[in-house]
């Protein structure tokens, strides 16, 4: 799916400058733990948050994400902006909550990046995370 | 050419890297039309009869032409046209008679993949290339496809040959017992403003030096992580230091204090000593070790309270 796809079923806006809009995505994924993203993501993801500080950027670049999409109508301040402008990664926004914003993607066929088994949220001496 | 669709894998309860996509799949739908169809389109009237049409088609060797009248695509027609046409003695008939009117045709901006889709649903030979306004800008045949996919492919694998000899250059000219490049980062304890940039440099110089992509992504959240600890959890800060050899790298984050009380709790998924203001930023989830954990092949965490830590990081390249 292309971010001008993308871009059409979110009825999004498009925030950074020189984004990119041919760029496709092949999967989605919506957190705010910048840690899942890292650990859960894999090249080529779309990335759906409600946080809207530089670090998101950082953590998009590290983990390969294509796209940012700010949900629940946030819009991210000027650092950001030229951080992802300077990466690269173009910047959305939704007015649509994590929820609806990811189910209209996922109504429209974007897939997830996987499924996890199910951990305890007992701290267990089995640390085995899923990824 | 077929083109397959990518199989969806059966989710097996975990997390499972895509499937394969071969580059070619890959160049089917990355490619343009427009980036490999032909400009220079010959076409005809259809006032023209077909004995000009046999001619037009002898003398540049092409086996049909797009029709146009005034500026506009009326029709198709082809070698398969003129031959029936003249086994029924019709070759002096204009053009318009005997062309295809119903015409298929793609855009030039669309993915080669649509046009493949049009080839093997229709079995025509060629396609009209059209710009979004209905305007006729190229011809599009099989072999055009596959000579512009060959072309690309042998771009590709240029710019891949000289990243590995980029990498290798620097390994194999510099000679010793052993060669290494170290690179080292500071990282100045609670700013966050400039948290990730040792990561993203680190990143950036393993893609010249041509590391395979998958590996490079693992050492960037693997050092993203690390450096992201140094910024929230020291009281001076620390040291990020790359060490790159061509079979493996060791990222080493070494500082001065606090230091780690209870390593084991540490490690323990979801265990987070990050203040609030952290948490809000989106990062003190009690997952970093666990991440780097996972995309490491060797980790090492050493830490005495009062005196500090060092987490080691092994990566195999080859």
């Amino acid at each position: 799916m292309t971010l001008a796809e993308v871009l059409s079923i979110i009825e999004g806006k498009v925030i950074s400058s020189n984004a990119d809009l041919s760029k496709e995505v092949s999967m989605a994924c919506g957190a705010d733990l910048m840690s899942d993203v890292l650990a859960f993501t894999h090249a080529g993801t779309l990335l759906m948050t409600g946080l809207t500080n530089p670090q998101v950027v950082r953590t998009a670049e590290m983990a390969g994400i294509v796209a940012i999409v700010f949900v629940r109508g946030k819009l991210p301040p000027p650092e950001t902006v030229a951080l992802a402008e300077e990466k690269g990664i173009p910047l959305l926004a939704s007015k649509y909550t994590m929820y609806e914003t990811c189910g209209r993607l996922y109504q429209a066929k974007l897939p997830s990046c996987g499924l996890f088994q199910l951990t305890s949220d007992l701290w267990s001496n089995d640390s085995s995370t899923s990824c | 050419m077929v083109v397959t669709k990518v199989q969806e894998e059966k989710s097996k309860g975990e997390t499972k890297p895509h499937p394969e996509v071969t580059k070619l799949q890959e160049l089917v739908y990355e490619l343009k039309i427009e980036q490999v169809m032909t400009r220079k389109v010959i076409t005809v009237s259809p006032e023209d009869s077909l004995r000009h049409l046999k001619e037009v088609l002898r003398l540049n060797r092409i086996s049909g032409t797009p029709v146009l009248s005034d500026g506009e695509l009326v029709g198709i027609i082809s070698i398969e046209d003129l031959i029936k046409a003249l086994e029924t003695g019709e070759i002096d008939v204009a053009i318009g008679e005997k062309m295809t009117r119903n015409i298929q045709t793609v855009y030039a901006d669309e993915s080669i993949v649509q046009a493949l889709n049009k080839f093997a649903s229709f079995g025509f030979g060629r396609l009209p290339v059209i710009n979004r306004e209905g305007k006729l800008v190229g011809i599009l045949t099989q072999g055009d496809i596959a000579r512009g996919l060959l072309r690309q492919l042998e771009m590709d694998y240029h710019e891949e040959e000289i990243h590995r000899y980029r990498a290798s250059h620097i390994f194999e000219d510099i000679i010793s017992d052993q060669t290494g490049l170290i690179l080292r980062y500071k990282v100045r304890s609670q700013d966050f403003m400039h948290c990730g940039e040792a990561a993203s440099k680190l990143k950036r110089a393993l893609e010249r030096l041509g590391a395979k992509p998958a590996t490079v992504r693992r050492i960037a959240v693997a050092s993203y992580e690390a450096e992201t600890n140094l910024v929230i959890h020291t009281t001076k800060g620390g040291e990020l230091i790359a060490e790159i050899q061509p079979e493996r790298i060791r990222i080493v984050a070494v500082d001065q204090g606090p230091g780690i009380p209870d390593i084991e709790k540490a490690m323990q998924p979801g265990f987070s000593t990050a203040p609030d203001w952290i948490r809000e930023l989106g990062f003190g989830a009690g997952m970093g070790l666990n991440n780097i954990k996972a995309c490491a092949d060797v980790m090492n965490l050493d830490s005495k309270v009062g005196i500090g830590t060092r987490l080691e990081i092994i990566i195999n390249l080859a």
